[in-house]
């Protein structure tokens, strides 16, 4: 089956005072209609950047797309016009924020920003629209939709101003939604709320979502299937059980045991992920990950490693997967890990 | 919002709004004349502290005469005892005779001269929001491009030359070298143009350089890019999104810029020989001409209170954030 969207070595970088950021260096992944995806990352891998790229989002300038292709429904994004971008953002593709607090706009009526979207891509009329809100407000669980349609976002919670959001941008039921740290900002109870609630629309209307988070926890009860993000690279993908399982990467392996367990032996500290991620300024010119990997070899250093197959439906770009590379360190660590 | 804590229907809010805002209006109003009061009170201090008289500079006046004119109009009495009748005056909204022009009464000075000058002020303050919030729009749109520099550079001439240096300026190069306007008076509406221009640069630069500021800000906030996200226009971003956020620093100083363009209109009124209230308030004060000076200061006080009452309702409209409750005020 043809995927919805793919991206294939995409670069995105941004032109600053202070030099070039190499934020996104060759990205690839594909997701098909109705799947879930998760992108994982720490700060500043380029998750952001990805998903704001999909959508040309991007400020230009400061952002460049430099190379690579995203193609939606068979059509390159990044050769679309702004008008037929904006045709595709809203009807196609939608984006919910990371801070429900500050994305709606506090001088307009919740139904009045639902309904902008709504009217701008369907030919109806605004009392048609209205309803069609009203039953948005009521899909996303907000109580009382003829009252709260009129609304402004300083009369809502945090987590009813990202249900809110999440109206909006399903409000023309589009392919494919992103999702961008949707659960960050708020807390626990409603992140969990907000989890089931974007589940259970996408049984409804079969939108497939990229959700990018950097909480294994909710990749782990969202996707489908997971692209692990380091330094502006995918360094693993694959199908979330399965890759949490038998992680490919020393990265995901190194993210998977920092994650605190319920099951873990208490009094073993946790293990973080020793350094920081490289300058994006100066990319290194071999693999990303070499000065904080603990299995690095000579060659990681010189030579960047490519996305290769390593087991099942999982990729992993890594050296430790050359058939010549030594790997009694990482079978033997894995016993541990790998479960 | 002591209110939402109530469990009570959205009708009931509203009806409780409206009580509030009544309340909110009528405390305003009290406080309005309390400030009124203390307006008239220090002006009347000052006026009396001004060496002079208003009938001194008749001269030659025989002395009887000059005693029969004080007395006539109070000015024998004790000054609080003057005070008193002042006030007293004032509550029936009679502000008296002129003293210098004894035919015509204060009230007839503001009903002649209050129309030209609210005509040039109201001119004035329409001139200065749209050509400045065109300008801070525009200038923020296209940030460090020549637009934005353009239009700063007219901010900045417009914050630092003076109304008065403006106005002798536009006088002699647009009126008297090249002859297109003209020079001064007020009859027809090319006469209006040169005392607007040279009345409104400072308010006009002053929100040109804040909305610019504002918009710049609302422009990075997550809102704008879920607007885009939504598929919008840039231009209906603009207008819809960002505009009406952007504005809201701008209606707060407005109160501000509306006082500074009264006390502007003065110095603009008196270059350009415009027989409106501000001309006739200078006037008074080189004639020492009592009646007048109190009666203008009272009018234009209560002017700037109702002034700022007004840009105070405004707010709450464009915010729906804002709301008048009890303790708000």
């Amino acid at each position: 089956m043809e995927p919805l969207l793919e991206v294939e070595d995409l670069h995105v970088s941004f032109k600053t005072y202070a030099g070039t950021v190499k934020a996104v260096q060759g990205v690839n992944f594909a997701i098909r209609e109705g799947e879930t995806l998760g992108i994982v990352g720490e700060s500043g891998c380029g998750k952001s950047a990805t998903a704001k790229a999909i959508m040309k989002l991007l400020p230009s300038p400061p952002a460049q797309y430099e190379r690579g292709l995203i193609r939606f429904q068979g059509k390159d994004v990044l050769k679309a016009s702004e008008k037929e971008m904006q045709s595709i953002r809203g009807k196609q593709i939608s984006m919910i924020f990371q801070d429900p607090m500050t994305s709606l706009n506090p001088t307009s009526k919740i139904g009045k920003q639902i309904m902008e979207a709504i009217v701008k891509h369907e030919n109806i009329s605004m009392k048609e629209a209205r309803q069609r809100a009203l039953r948005m407000l009521e899909l996303v669980g907000i109580p009382q939709p003829e009252k709260r349609i009129d609304q402004y976002p300083h009369e809502y919670s945090g987590g009813m101003r990202q249900r809110a959001m999440i109206a909006i941008a399903l409000a023309c039921r589009p392919k494919l939604l992103i999702a961008d740290e949707p659960t960050t900002a708020l807390d626990v109870t409603i992140q969990a709320q907000m989890l089931e609630l974007m589940k259970s629309i996408q049984e409804k209307m079969g939108t497939a979502i990229i959700l990018i988070t950097h909480d294994l926890g909710v990749v782990a009860e969202m996707c489908d299937r997971v692209a692990v993000m380091y330094a502006g690279q995918v360094v693993e993908t694959g199908r979330v059980k399965p890759l949490f399982k038998h992680p490919q990467h020393p990265y995901t392996r190194g993210l998977l045991k920092s994650v605190p367990r319920l099951d873990a032996n208490r009094k073993a500290p946790l293990q973080p992920i020793v350094g920081s991620p490289p300058d994006l300024f100066e990319p290194p010119q071999g693999c990303a990950f070499y000065p904080r990997c603990s299995y690095a070899m000579r060659i990681c250093k010189d030579y960047a490693p490519k996305l290769e197959k390593t087991r099942e439906g999982q990729y992993a770009s890594c050296w430790l997967h050359h058939p010549l590379a030594d790997k009694t360190k990482w079978l033997k660590e894995g016993m541990a890990v790998d479960r | 919002m002591d209110l939402s804590s109530e469990p009570s229907s959205s009708e009931k809010k509203q009806t409780l709004g409206v009580i509030s805002m009544w309340k909110y209006t009528f405390k305003r109003f009290l406080w309005a004349i309390a400030t009124l009061w203390v307006i008239i009170t220090v002006t009347f201090i000052i006026m009396k502290a001004i060496p002079g008289d208003p009938f001194a500079k008749d001269g030659g006046l025989p002395e009887t005469v000059q005693k029969n004119l004080h007395r006539h109009y109070n000015l024998d009495k004790p000054e609080i005892v003057q005070y008193g009748l002042y006030l007293k005056s004032i509550l029936q909204f009679d502000f008296g005779p002129s003293m210098k022009h004894r035919s015509i009464t204060v009230n007839d000075y503001i009903k002649k001269g209050f129309p030209i000058s609210l005509h040039l002020g109201l001119q004035a303050l329409i001139f200065a929001i749209s050509f400045g919030l065109i300008l801070g729009v525009v200038a923020a749109l296209y940030r460090n491009k020549w637009p934005d520099y353009a239009s700063m550079v007219i901010a900045i001439i417009g914050v630092s030359v003076p109304s008065f240096v403006l106005a002798t300026f536009l006088i002699n190069y647009v009126a008297v070298q090249w002859n297109l306007l003209p020079v001064a008076t007020w009859q027809s509406w090319s006469h209006t143009i040169l005392p607007t221009i040279s009345l409104a640069m400072m308010p006009l630069a002053y929100i040109a350089r804040l909305m610019r500021s504002s918009m710049l800000e609302v422009m990075n906030q997550d809102y704008i890019l879920t607007a885009k996200a939504k598929g919008l226009k840039q231009s209906t971003i603009i207008i819809k999104h960002a505009i009406r956020n952007a504005i809201l620093p701008v209606v707060t100083v407005l109160g501000i810029l509306t006082t500074n363009l009264v006390t502007g209109s003065f110095i603009v009124e008196y270059i350009f020989g415009i027989p409106g209230m501000g001309e006739m308030f200078v006037t008074s004060i080189f004639n020492r001409d009592y009646s007048v000076i109190l009666g203008s200061t009272v009018f234009y006080s209560a002017i700037l209170i109702f002034l700022i009452f007004i840009v105070d309702v405004a707010y709450t409209w464009i915010d729906p954030r804002i709301k008048i409750t009890e303790e708000g005020s």
